[in-house]
């Protein structure tokens, strides 16, 4: 592998190598926290910070960590960086971490910032592993806002809380579609970004792991 | 470094260095910001009560118009007020789960899911306090998928309804969780707890189908279990078991003392 390069760690991660779309990580809260525009943004901020800085941090103490504790080193750091934002968001944006309620500490366990730490910064220097974590949550908060942009408007009829499509409860034309309000719609919208991604780089699309074996051809029974 | 990382020494050494570290960043964060923090809890609790009592809007300055507003705790138990507690910072919610201050609610008697109801709880008058415009009474109960919990506002005459919110709730979007939706919020001005001046058990319910007199509410559509929970919780809490007798001071032609009657015994443990 090459040398990684800062705008190379800052730009993959967005379609190339998208941690929710090919590395299929951090699915758990794309699914939880999407429903509407403006927590999923609250959200992909929370996340670029808290990967930015758990990456910066623990690649700043490589060389310190001892290699059989490095797993629970890594999780204080995100854990800290985590209480902190939410320390910050419920003093900040209290209406915000109201509708966040338990995602916001759950970033905690979101495998993308623990996969960064332990697959990134623990071998790059400080600079780098930090655009690393910035272009990945990047990555994470591109996925997260598609995601929210189609659910909030064909489940409320509204983007980012204005209303686009008047819906029938308020007395105008459009029927919201329920499921876009629930979290497996989510699964849909993600499965369908990853088609997208997969035609327009085709060398993401993995190989088989196994061949499926022709259907055995009927025979007249003798 | 993989040698001289991995003794006992500087695994130790790194662990307890990190502790210290993180739980200091940690705890600044968490005691810096707590007056803010607790700032907004507090604002966040003065708008809804302020929105359901209909003075709220987007924009209005919530300490001064919650200056119209009077804090007082009420004795469920025979409905009078009550100078045990301060109510700043009376907490009915704690005082549910304590058995000197609550009592068990069992079976028939439960129909709002609540396990355990406060012997004590505060209320808010607004205007005068001793002929109050509004008079705001939390309510809680069990919905489709847990616990919801909002203030309803009465008018002065105890009976007619101004408004319901409900501030915390867990209904599902875009079914039970349109008991936030303001439209569906707006069709409760006016409605009324009681069919006639003597009944002592609430008449307010949710119907299908399209309400047809002052006692009835249009039930949420698709979503037939949160509307149940939203009349049982009414029931519940209008009833001599939650402020029926509390209400009943501000009711004409009805006697508290028929209400005691009715209601069962009420001593806590």
């Amino acid at each position: 592998m090459s040398a990684p390069t800062a705008k190379g760690v800052l730009l993959t991660p967005l379609f190339k190598n998208n941690p929710i779309a090919l590395q299929i990580l951090g699915i758990c809260s794309a699914l939880a926290v999407t429903s509407s525009m403006s927590v999923s943004l609250v959200m992909s901020l929370a996340v670029i910070f808290v990967t930015a800085l758990s990456n910066f941090f623990v690649s700043l103490i490589r060389h310190h960590i001892p290699s059989s504790i490095r797993i629970i080193v890594q999780m204080t750091i995100i854990a800290s960086l985590v209480i902190v934002v939410d320390q910050i968001l419920k003093a900040y944006a209290y209406e915000m971490s109201k509708q966040l309620s338990v995602f916001v500490g759950l970033i905690i366990t979101n495998c993308i910032v623990m996969g960064r730490a332990e697959g990134f910064a623990m071998t790059n220097s400080p600079g780098l592993s930090f655009l690393d974590g910035v272009g990945n949550g990047i990555g994470y908060g591109f996925i997260l806002m598609t995601v929210g942009f189609f659910r909030e408007l064909f489940g409320s009829g509204s983007v980012f809380g204005f209303t686009v499509l008047e819906t029938v409860q308020n007395g105008g034309w459009y029927v919201p579609n329920g499921l876009m309000l629930l979290p497996p719609s989510a699964f849909f919208i993600i499965g369908l970004i990853i088609w997208v991604l997969r035609a327009i780089n085709p060398e993401q699309v993995e190989e088989n792991e196994f061949k499926m074996k022709e259907n055995t051809q009927p025979k007249e029974a003798v | 470094m993989a040698q001289s990382n991995n003794s006992i020494k500087k695994i130790l050494t790194v662990a307890f260095a990190l502790c210290i570290v993180c739980s200091v960043i940690v705890s600044t964060a968490a005691v810096g910001l707590r007056a803010k923090q607790e700032l907004n809890q507090e604002l966040d609790r003065k708008s809804n009560i302020l929105d359901v009592a209909g003075l709220y809007e987007p924009g209005t300055d919530i300490e001064e118009a919650f200056k119209q507003v009077t804090a007082r705790v009420v004795d469920l138990r025979n409905g009078d007020y009550s100078d045990k507690f301060d109510p700043q910072t009376y907490d009915s919610f704690q005082a549910a789960k304590d058995p000197a201050q609550s009592r068990t609610l069992s079976g028939e008697q439960d129909i709002a899911g609540l396990s355990r109801q406060e012997n004590y709880s505060t209320i808010y008058l607004v205007g005068d306090a001793d002929d109050p415009e509004q008079v705001i009474l939390p309510v809680r109960g069990q919905g489709l998928w847990g616990l919801m919990r909002g203030y309803l506002a009465v008018r002065g005459d105890g009976n007619t309804i101004e408004g319901i919110t409900f501030y915390s709730h867990g209904e599902t979007p875009g079914l039970g969780g349109e008991v936030d939706n303001p439209r569906w919020k707006a069709q409760w001005d006016g409605k009324e707890i009681f069919a006639d001046g003597e009944s002592v058990q609430p008449d307010i319910a949710l119907v299908k189908g399209g309400a047809s007199d002052a006692t009835e509410v249009d039930a949420l559509s698709g979503a037939s279990l949160t509307s149940k929970g939203v009349t049982n919780l009414l029931q519940f809490w209008l009833s001599p078991e939650g402020f029926g007798q509390y209400l009943a001071r501000f009711r004409s032609g009805i006697e508290r003392d028929a209400m005691q009657d009715t209601s069962t015994d009420t001593e806590g443990a």
